[in-house]
């Protein structure tokens, strides 16, 4: 299946569903978490396990959006690209739960902590930044956005790129000594990028052609 | 509903304050008793090791009143990156540790250096509850029912002398038997000092139980310093040699990162670390949704160790 171009229009209906449902466990292992069911436990520190745990599948999530493209094209399957809005808008979906455990459950609305978090802590800068540019795309993720933006929304959705450099820059600076984990998704993020680096059309020798075989869909 | 304002309360409804007391301490031990015994049960397969229990332990004036956590909440929620950078790892990772046979080697400036045995440290010392506030760096706090030795009685016994301005201590080095350490995520072995006036504090302690009970490895078995006052990392774990200096020791975490953790780390909620508020800590073990609540200026001990640093600028010498 990965190899063939096209898919028929049911196992792709299929294929979201399966998608859907599996973007939905994290959500779901943390409500049975909230609500106390056992193995399901957020240890003696729920709020940042929370917040924890929703950071970083928006982080694994925006990696998985970054990596259609690359695995579209070394393997052919174009269909790959059909699942990219949702794991684009699950992101998006862990990224605010991210932020609202933070803002409500932890700092609860204390506007003043929040604002001084969002000033004084440079981490915590990156990460508003990071969300507050993943709104635009999150807005304009519907067919008819992206019919009526043209050649723009793909501009736009080129925020991608600094949102996710932006989000495993925030992890990094906020883990206090053991940076493993932030390494690893920033040399996944790394190879991504630099696929595209590599891959890149060059301009300067067919800019023409180039333009018109570009896929307008590709990120 | 009915809210009573103070005055429809006649005073005999007033509970007091003797039998409130009382009350309190019944409900205190009855709750550790039912805590320990919830616990114990759900912690004993996961520690192989049979945590001995102390007999006579003296109470502390210098103990709160405020609810300690529960057993599982000290015993699966900490920092001991010996056994992984996790706080939920060093209970999973300190299991099989066996902290006995122990030594401590005493070395410095002092009349009886030597190597002592757990049991040469301790023997001597009638094990005390200290029911003490901890603050982490990381903004978040518990209330820890310590068992422990006044870290006074058991220096003096070493008779420090004149030059000893300091005391050094170091965490066990064993990378076979601490797993944290085949990584160097810090600069091992864990090194941590005081000012010999801080060691010597009637608040300080060598820590060697919890709940009445040894303590368990990921809590830093067998020998652990706790001051209440400083930020929980300078009360380091496993102690494996303590050193009486002239000059001022460094430590494993302000050699980590130098601007963000300081030699003298006392709790203090107007100096930020450089990544994060301290102005407020969230107590583990209040409710998810409960509020963050203010930090205390040295955890609330003001009143006993304010004039150790008289003078002393606390936002350069942080």
């Amino acid at each position: 299946m990965l190899r063939s171009p096209t898919i028929t229009r049911t196992r792709l209906r299929l294929l979201k569903t399966v998608l859907f449902i599996a973007c939905l466990l994290p959500a779901g292992g943390m409500i049975l978490g909230i609500y106390g069911v056992e193995g399901f436990g957020l240890g003696a520190n729920p709020v940042e396990e929370l917040i924890h745990r929703n950071g970083e599948w928006a982080l694994r999530l925006l990696l998985a959006t970054l990596a259609v493209t690359p695995i579209r094209r070394l393997t052919g399957a174009a269909w790959l690209v059909r699942l990219r809005r949702m794991l684009g808008l699950f992101a998006f979906f862990y990224a605010i739960l991210h932020f609202l455990a933070y803002a409500i459950i932890d700092q609860g609305l204390a506007l003043d902590f929040i604002i001084e978090d969002v000033i004084e802590r440079p981490f915590i800068t990156l990460g508003v930044l990071a969300l507050l540019m993943l709104l635009p795309l999150a807005a304009t993720s519907t067919d008819g956005m992206m019919r009526r933006l043209g050649r723009r929304w793909k501009k736009l959705h080129r925020l991608v790129y600094p949102i996710a450099i932006l989000g495993v820059w925030h992890y990094w600076w906020q883990v206090k000594q053991d940076v493993r984990e932030p390494v690893v998704y920033a040399a996944i993020l790394a190879i991504l990028l630099g696929y595209r680096l590599w891959t890149r059309p060059r301009v300067h020798r067919r800019p023409i052609q180039d333009r018109q075989t570009q896929d307008p869909a590709t990120g | 509903m009915i809210i009573k304002r103070t005055d429809d309360i006649r005073s005999d409804e007033i509970t007091d304050e003797a039998v409130y007391v009382e009350r309190r301490r019944f409900l205190r031990m009855a709750g550790f008793a039912a805590l320990g015994a919830a616990a114990s049960s759900r912690i004993a397969a996961a520690s192989p090791r049979e945590l001995k229990s102390f007999e006579a332990l003296t109470e502390s004036p210098y103990s709160t009143d405020e609810r300690p956590n529960s057993y599982e909440d000290i015993t699966t929620y900490n920092n001991f990156y010996e056994f992984g950078t996790g706080k939920d790892q060093p209970h999973r990772y300190a299991r099989d540790f066996q902290p006995r046979p122990w030594e401590v080697t005493v070395s410095g400036e002092c009349d009886k250096p030597g190597t002592y045995s757990y049991e040469d440290i301790v023997r001597p010392h009638p094990p005390e509850e200290r029911i003490y506030r901890l603050r982490c760096v990381e903004a978040w706090s518990m209330v820890v029912p310590w068992v422990g030795i006044p870290m006074a009685d058991l220096l003096r016994r070493f008779g420090p002398n004149s030059r000893a301005k300091f005391v050094r201590f170091v965490t066990l080095h064993d990378p076979d038997r601490m797993p944290g350490q085949r990584w160097p995520v810090l600069d091992w072995p864990y090194v941590e000092g005081l000012r010999i006036d801080e060691a010597m504090h009637p608040l300080t302690i060598m820590a060697i139980g919890v709940y009445g009970k040894e303590l368990p490895n990921q809590n830093g078995a067998p020998l652990r310093l706790v001051v209440p006052w400083k930020y929980g990392f300078k009360s380091i774990k496993s102690i494996v040699s303590i050193e009486f200096t002239e000059q001022q020791p460094g430590s494993s975490w302000e050699k980590a990162a130098p601007r963000e953790y300081g030699f003298y780390a006392n709790v203090n909620p107007e100096v930020d670390h450089p990544r994060w508020s301290q102005a407020r800590e969230r107590r583990i073990g209040a409710g998810a949704l409960a509020p963050k609540q203010p930090t205390l200026m040295f955890n609330g001990y003001g009143e006993q160790v304010a004039d150790l640093y008289a003078g002393l600028d606390l936002r350069k010498y942080y």
